[in-house]
């Protein structure tokens, strides 16, 4: 049972999101702010990261880098799931090294789905 | 924007204009006026009163570039921060309709009402995609990545996208392309949206047992794309406005109610940028053929 963990702090989303993953047999872990969804990388080493990029605390670009830099944690897969669009932070997010970038009004839950079990690679 | 329109370059030709006609006033005076001081003096209050005047108008014209900077931004921000409800909102009628809540069968009455939820949500979302683009479009902000790119094959895979909508709209989608294969360089994301957008219009306003072709020619050193629908067609007084932001036909309005008046527009803008031209011809009832032209790689 792989173990995820989702930064994101908007609770609908936890809900809709954690629910489904959940209902599918995946172990959901949630952070509601950038730093705890950081340490919580750390301490707890997840098989797959869902990381929002407008957080509390800390930015997600900020925990992104910090993720990828630690040599413990730079293997972890991690999904960008955000609503941002600006420009050239599709670019950014893929040169600090996440797996895909993806904007979350433009997804369906089940194309999510598809995506963390691609990224998870089922 | 470029140097000969920018208002405080202007303003600096202006002031020097002036300046310099004032001293040239001055000598010419001292030669031939027997008072050249009053001459001089009245030449030098003008100019001031002229000066002002130059000066109150760049100003302006910053203060309207900023207003339009600003409405740009404005509604950059909340399509952004309306995405996050309209995620909510998506998300939680797709948990609704997948059937994966324990214990709740959606009755067929109730999943007719889900769909309209569901339909109306995409709505928003599309809207707020178009204003996003046409944000982006009007603040200058498209990175531009050009690459080369085989506009046939391009196309051929865009179309080949549509296929199943066109289908389920019971339109039947062709693809016609003569033997060339021209190569051109643009952003693919950007030429994307433009061929996506005539492609969706034609389809969307063909209706049922409608016909769309898409052609790709070339001739002279540019390659031309048609988009050809057997649809409503385009009411002649209608025509010129095409174009603009916002704007939709009445028949548009009555044939499909959802659309936000953005596509042609953003379709222009970005084959603008790209260097091209875009253009269409209609016939009321008769159906509408969209085209743009690229330079073709040398």
């Amino acid at each position: 049972m792989s173990k995820i963990l989702f930064v994101e702090d908007e609770q609908a989303l936890q809900k809709t999101l954690g629910d489904l993953l959940r209902g599918e047999g995946y172990n959901v872990i949630s952070a509601f702010d950038g730093e705890t969804g950081l340490k919580m990388v750390k301490s707890e080493k997840p098989d797959l990261v869902l990381l929002d990029l407008i957080l509390p605390k800390m930015h997600g670009f900020d925990v992104l880098k910090q993720v990828k830099e630690d040599s413990e944690t730079q293997d972890i897969p991690l999904i960008v799931l955000t609503n941002l669009e600006g420009m050239g932070d599709v670019e950014k997010a893929l040169e600090l090294g996440a797996t895909t970038y993806l904007v979350k009004a433009n997804y369906s839950l089940d194309e999510v789905l598809a995506k963390v079990r691609k990224a998870l690679g089922e | 924007m470029p140097l000969r329109q920018c208002p405080q370059f202007l303003f600096v030709v202006m002031g020097a204009v002036i300046i310099i006609s004032a001293i040239f006033s001055y000598f010419a005076g001292m030669r031939y006026i027997a008072d050249p001081q009053i001459v001089a003096l009245g030449v030098l209050s003008l100019s001031t009163i002229l000066f002002i005047i130059g000066y109150t108008i760049a100003q302006g014209f910053e203060r309207l570039a900023e207003a339009s900077r600003l409405k740009s931004e404005f509604i950059s921000i909340v399509s952004h921060q309306l995405r996050t409800p309209i995620t909510n909102l998506r998300w939680s009628v797709d948990m609704l309709l997948s059937g994966r809540l324990d214990h709740v069968t959606v009755s067929e009455k109730q999943m007719e009402y889900f769909h309209i939820l569901g339909d109306n949500i995409a709505r928003m979302n599309e809207l707020v995609q178009d204003l996003l683009m046409v944000s982006r479009l009007e603040q200058g902000g498209l990175p531009l990545k050009p690459q080369d790119i085989s506009l046939q094959e391009f196309v051929k895979e865009i179309a080949g996208k549509f296929q199943p909508s066109a289908q389920s709209a019971q339109v039947r989608l062709q693809f016609n392309i003569d033997s060339a294969k021209p190569h051109i360089t643009a952003d693919p994301s950007q030429l994307k949206i433009a061929v996506e957008n005539l492609i969706e219009n034609a389809i969307r306003y063909s209706g049922s047992g409608g016909n769309v072709e898409v052609y790709i020619a070339q001739k002279n050193g540019k390659v031309t794309a048609k988009v050809k629908d057997s649809g409503i067609g385009i009411p002649q007084k209608d025509q010129k406005f095409l174009f603009q932001k916002f704007f939709r036909t009445d028949n548009a309005k009555t044939h499909q109610p959802q659309g936000t008046g953005l596509g042609l527009y953003i379709t222009k803008t970005i084959i603008k940028t790209l260097g091209g031209a875009v253009g269409f011809e209609s016939k009321e009832n008769k159906g509408s053929t969209f085209w743009f032209t690229l330079p073709i790689k040398p």
